[in-house]
């Protein structure tokens, strides 16, 4: 089969507020839901100030490691779990999600949500992944993370906060850059 | 570094070109996406990781797009120029194209967005600020999905250029913004359409971020006849290969 170029990516730039965000999508689950936690924190740049025009989208598996093929991501009727969202963020560089922890997708896999990061002034998408805090084991054996460095591993796991909910800087740049993420194909 | 205007605080086209050319002069052959870090591009300046990105092996969600049905968009969503009480002030066109993936097979019944500007040069974001008319009769916002072969088709008017701060003088070559999805989660992509032969190409940060002229020209759409209507519209378009691979290769059996 022919390997045809990508053509390549550029900025979400400033004006995609009007046009991508829409009401729920950071709702893969109803806020506050049983079995619901809130996903959370900053994007920053390299001077540590909030990014208030990114967007994330997170991929994810539901409690059980199943990744689903449901529709409804942009109308939801708050019973199906689509497994995708979307979240602006806010002026302060804050985003949300309200979701489910994802099961592990493979057995001894380390459960995670697969990130994908937008911004005014980033030229293209970042990938990255939010591990869940949990099963050292699991997390130890990981394919990615046993090539990082400890600081670089810690960077790449969410925090549990006292209220159950979990959070996660995405640093662009300096000295607490997240771990960004390229695959087969990409360049 | 080049000297500001001392009115506005902001460098010179030249001194943007100047940078850009340089860059260009010193880029690998076969660069095919833009560099993250463009200094020219000057919101990219603390915006850009400076690690090299790490290979990840793709598994779990990262092998699975999200799915997107008729319970997502209505077909009328693909039509910009009818949300309105009146027809939108413009040249009206038609962008269609497929999306297919590196092996050329057509990405379908996924979903791809887009926003622009106005025939003015004007967003209905609040952020905009630029002195140029809204157009109550256009918002610039769209969705469709692909058919079975990827065709994606939009109506909508033709943008306009519109200044921005990079740098005094600064204007962007008018496009529109596509948001698209793949088979897999990693082929997630947000990209600039552009017309052709437009005068602002050589002078654009954004653009000029791609360092390959044969990259960049993978961004422009074709004017072409076959899809502009009689007594109606002019027709363009603009295929899209995302990058990254998907799973069904494996399930092929030739990876």
């Amino acid at each position: 089969m022919p390997e045809l170029i990508a053509t390549p990516g550029q900025t979400i730039g400033p004006f995609f507020g009007y046009a991508l965000p829409y009401p729920g999508d950071r709702e893969l689950v109803p806020s506050g839901a049983a079995g619901s936690v809130r996903l959370h924190g900053y994007v920053r740049d390299g001077d540590g100030s909030g990014v208030e025009d990114a967007l994330l989208e997170i991929r994810q598996a539901d409690s059980s490691g199943v990744v689903p093929a449901t529709e409804g991501s942009l109308h939801r009727g708050g019973y199906q779990f689509t497994g995708w969202g979307r979240s602006s963020t806010d002026t302060a560089g804050h985003y949300w999600f309200s979701t489910l922890e994802p099961g592990r997708a493979r057995p001894g896999g380390a459960p995670f949500f697969a990130v994908v990061v937008f911004a005014r002034g980033l030229l293209n998408r970042l990938f990255t992944r939010i591990y869940l805090p949990a099963d050292d084991a699991a997390l130890a054996a990981d394919p990615l993370l046993s090539t990082l460095d400890a600081a670089q591993r810690r960077a790449l796991i969410a925090v549990r906060e006292a209220d159950g909910g979990l959070r996660f800087d995405i640093h662009l740049q300096g000295p607490r850059e997240t771990p960004f993420l390229t695959f087969p194909g990409h360049s | 570094m080049s000297i500001p205007d001392i009115d506005t605080g902001l460098v010179s086209q030249l001194a943007i070109s100047d940078e850009i050319e340089k860059i260009h002069a010193s880029a690998r052959v076969g660069e095919t996406q833009p560099r993250l870090g463009f200094p020219p591009y000057r919101s990219a300046i603390l915006r850009h990781p400076t690690r090299d990105l790490r290979n990840g092996d793709p598994e779990g969600a990262e092998l699975f797009a999200p799915v997107f049905g008729h319970a997502d968009v209505d077909v009328l969503e693909s039509d910009l120029t009818i949300g309105g009480a009146g027809e939108p002030i413009g040249e009206r066109i038609a962008v269609r194209g497929r999306v297919l993936d590196g092996d050329g097979r057509p990405v379908r019944r996924q979903l791809v967005e887009i926003w622009q500007a106005n025939a003015a040069g004007r967003y209905v974001h609040q952020r905009d600020q630029h002195p140029a008319p809204l157009d109550p009769n256009f918002t610039g916002t769209g969705r469709c999905l692909t058919d079975e072969q990827g065709w994606y088709s939009f109506t909508t008017i033709k943008p306009g250029p519109y200044p921005w701060h990079n740098h005094r003088n600064a204007w962007r070559p008018a496009h529109i913004h596509f948001s698209l999805f793949g088979t897999e989660f990693t082929q997630r992509m947000i990209t600039q359409m552009y017309f052709p032969g437009d005068p602002l190409f050589a002078l654009d940060p954004i653009y000029q971020s791609i360092t390959s002229e044969r990259a960049r020209a993978r961004l422009v759409a074709a004017y072409d006849h076959d899809s502009s209507r009689h007594d109606f519209l002019l027709g363009y378009r603009w295929d899209i290969v995302l990058a990254g691979r998907h799973a069904s290769l494996m399930e092929d059996g030739d990876a």
